[in-house]
Parts: structure tokens; C-alpha cells; sequence
């Protein structure tokens, strides 16, 4: 077991300093990547699924004809405004803690009347993922420069961040990776993508406060049910099902350790 | 059915900057789905008019990236008029809309 995650973590380790580059040359590359995220931030099209989602969170669907304006997203049915920093809580309706995105299908499974599953069982990159996607994007603004509020308090609660937590160290797959393989160290990164340290609190916020982000090389919008999932194949990890209890539980860890620290959602990322 | 783009305008000594977002696909033709090639499907022409005169005009091709951002500026608007943004795409559908100088 030991001697198989040195050979993982060697790996990694040859990918984030890119092998014997002087530190002139790595100051450069810094500054180019620097260069290139904000040259991103300028037109964030983020903004076209936050008008999407918009429109979808007040337009009558599905069997029931209902909207989504009466939804409970912790902060009183139809409010919105910053919903998503105080999110993942737990909500007494449905004796869960929930993410924004498992509270959304929630609302659209009693508003909008419909069968959720195969919004679940969906690919991402599937027609059926499209709304919840929007709806996910549209809500994730309007906590734009919110203070991250996540302070575990009902049982529930404070079991989803205990279970996170674990999740979070849990070591194993062909690789014998865990989250903190890659994110419980400063200045480390992959390519051009920096892995913030998500055991400290800003660390934590660089990361959780800004997803859902857009993917520029993909011209995806990418949900942090999304995030989760690709990094548990990184992790060569099995599949996990999108709002299940571990993914909640991962965003519970998250969003806790990042609390006092400010959303920059949605996001911009490569 | 296309979607509406996010547009800017603000004026700053007499000079307005427009930044405007596009929904759309902005497929090149070089990819292959399912052993399917995707046909080509771009903007190929944006239009920026002012007070019904044109002041910007530009040709693309399939190399612009998917929801492509475009900034541009213009001499001559005034805080509260409109400018128009109209695309073309190579099957022939266009989408206009406006935004007020702020
Ligand atoms: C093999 C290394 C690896 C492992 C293990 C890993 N990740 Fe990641 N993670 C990455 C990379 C690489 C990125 C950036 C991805 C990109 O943009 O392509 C990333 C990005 C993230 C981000 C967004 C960071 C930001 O700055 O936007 C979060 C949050 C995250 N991972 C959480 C997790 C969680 C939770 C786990 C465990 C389930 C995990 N990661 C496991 C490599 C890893």
C-alpha cells in the first residue's frame, strides 16, 4: 500500500513542477497563466446560462404548470439572494442536508411535477441536465460577493461534515489516491491549473466559491456535482451518482472550511 | 431557437465600449460525434449599429470559440442611446438585440 502511493504521488508531483524548469522560467509560465485567467474574466459566458436559468426559475413547467418561485432554498420560499453561500443545510421537509443542486430537483420535483430520475441518472453533458444546470448557474449569482455562511449546527449537519471529512482523506482506487493527494498542499498545480489547498479556509474558497464555473477549452458549464464527479475519475474513483450523500457530504466539508471567505460565483476556468 | 446575448455599452469621454456575449455553438466542422462528422455551423458576420448607422463590422470563421465575447469601441454615442448588435450564422439565422449606452 505504501510504496504504491509513493509512485502515485511521484507522478503527480512531476506534473505540477513540470521536471527540472529553472525558477525564472516557472515565475514566466506564472505570469502567462495570470495573463491568460484574466484576459477570462472579461466575458464570463456564464452570464448566458445565468439568463437561462433565470427565465426557467419563473416560467410554469412540467405536469404541474408550477414554478419554482415558491421554492425553499433556505432562506425563505422564492428567495434567492444569497441562498447558495448558506448552502449545504439541512432542511427539515425533507429530513436531508442538502446541496443547491439536490434541493433544486426537490423543487422541481414538487413545482414542476416531474419524475427527477432521469435528470439524476443523465449524463452532463445530456439535454436532460440542461435546466438544472441553468437553475444551479442563475442561483450561484445571486450569492455573488456573499459571505460563505456554512457553520454545521443540526445533527445532520455536523454528521455530513464529520462524513466529508473522512471522504475527503479516504485513500484507495488502483491509484491509491484521496482528495488530499492533491489539495491539502499550498502552491501546487497541474498543468495550468492551480490545486488549491481545500483543508485551510482560503484555500477552501478558491476552490468551493467558485464553481459553478464555465469551462472555456469545453464551453461547458460546469456544476460542482460536476467538479466532484470528474475529480473522483482523476482519482480513478467509481462514478459517484449525482446528489448522492458523498457528494453532499464533500460539499458540506467544503463549504464549511471556506466559510468567513467570499463566493466569486459563477466562475471562469480553462 | 437561438438565445439572447448579454451586451454593455458604457461612454467614457465620447468614447462608448461595447462588450457583448453570444450564445452559440460555433461548431468548426472538423469534429466527429459518434463516427458522425458535425456539420459546420459558425457565426460568420456581426453587425453593431448605432443610431441606424453601421459602426462595426466583422467576418468570422469557425475558429472563434463557442459563446464568443466580443469587445469593441466607437467614437460619437451618448449615455441613454441604443446601440444594436445583429449576428449572422452560415445557415443563414441571425439574432438582434439592444442595449443602452450607460
Ligand atoms: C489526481 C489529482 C486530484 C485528485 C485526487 C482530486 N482532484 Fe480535485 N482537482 C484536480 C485538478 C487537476 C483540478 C483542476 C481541474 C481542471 O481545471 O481541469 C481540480 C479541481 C478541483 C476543485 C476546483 C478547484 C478550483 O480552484 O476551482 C475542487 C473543489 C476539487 N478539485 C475538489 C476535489 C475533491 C472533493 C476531490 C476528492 C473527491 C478531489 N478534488 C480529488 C485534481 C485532483
Amino acid at each position: 500500500m505504501k510504496r504504491r502511493w509513493y509512485g502515485a504521488a511521484a507522478a503527480v508531483l512531476a506534473l505540477a513542477f513540470g521536471g527540472g524548469l529553472t525558477a525564472q522560467t516557472q515565475e514566466e509560465t506564472q505570469r502567462g497563466i495570470e495573463a491568460y485567467r484574466q484576459a477570462l474574466q472579461q466575458g464570463n459566458p456564464a452570464e448566458l446560462f445565468e439568463a437561462q436559468g433565470e427565465e426557467l426559475w419563473k416560467k410554469p413547467m412540467g405536469p404541474r404548470n408550477g414554478t419554482l418561485e415558491q421554492c425553499d432554498l433556505g432562506v425563505g420560499p422564492g428567495k434567492v439572494a444569497g441562498a447558495y453561500a448558506r448552502l449545504p443545510r439541512y432542511f427539515a421537509d425533507t429530513d436531508k442536508v442538502q446541496d443547491l443542486e439536490s434541493r433544486l430537483l426537490t423543487c422541481m420535483e414538487r413545482y414542476w411535477g416531474i419524475d427527477v430520475q432521469p435528470v439524476i441518472d443523465a449524463a452532463y453533458t445530456a439535454p436532460a441536465k440542461r435546466e438544472i444546470i441553468a437553475l444551479t448557474t442563475y442561483v450561484s449569482g445571486e450569492s455573488k460577493d456573499v459571505v460563505v455562511d456554512v457553520r454545521p449546527t443540526h445533527p445532520k449537519e455536523r454528521a455530513a461534515f464529520e462524513l466529508g471529512k473522512r471522504m475527503f482523506f479516504f485513500q484507495g482506487g488502483s491509484h491509491d489516491f484521496s482528495c488530499a493527494t492533491c489539495h491539502s498542499e499550498d502552491g501546487k498545480r497541474i498543468r495550468l491549473q492551480d490545486l488549491p489547498n481545500i483543508t485551510e479556509r482560503k484555500g477552501s474558497a478558491l476552490g468551493w466559491g467558485s464553481w459553478p464555473a464555465y469551462r472555456v477549452s469545453a464551453g461547458q458549464m460546469w456544476t460542482m456535482q460536476w467538479r466532484i464527479q470528474d475529480c473522483f475519475r482523476q482519482m480513478r474513483f467509481p462514478e459517484p451518482i449525482y446528489t448522492s450523500e458523498a457528494t453532499i457530504a464533500l460539499s458540506v466539508y467544503m463549504a464549511a472550511t471556506a466559510s468567513g471567505e467570499t463566493m466569486r460565483t459563477p466562475g471562469i476556468k480553462r | 431557437m437561438t438565445s439572447p446575448m448579454r451586451i454593455r455599452a458604457n461612454v467614457r469621454d465620447g468614447v462608448v465600449d461595447v462588450r457583448v456575449l453570444m450564445a452559440h455553438e460555433m461548431e468548426t466542422g472538423q469534429r466527429v460525434e459518434n463516427g458522425r462528422p458535425v456539420p459546420a455551423w459558425f457565426i460568420n458576420e456581426v453587425v453593431a449599429t448605432h443610431n441606424g448607422k453601421t459602426v462595426m463590422t466583422a467576418q468570422w470563421g469557425p475558429a472563434v470559440s463557442k459563446n464568443p465575447y466580443l469587445q469593441f469601441r466607437f467614437r460619437g454615442g451618448a449615455a441613454g442611446e441604443k446601440i444594436a448588435i445583429k449576428w449572422t450564422d452560415n445557415r443563414g439565422e441571425s439574432r438582434t438585440d439592444e442595449a443602452t449606452i450607460a
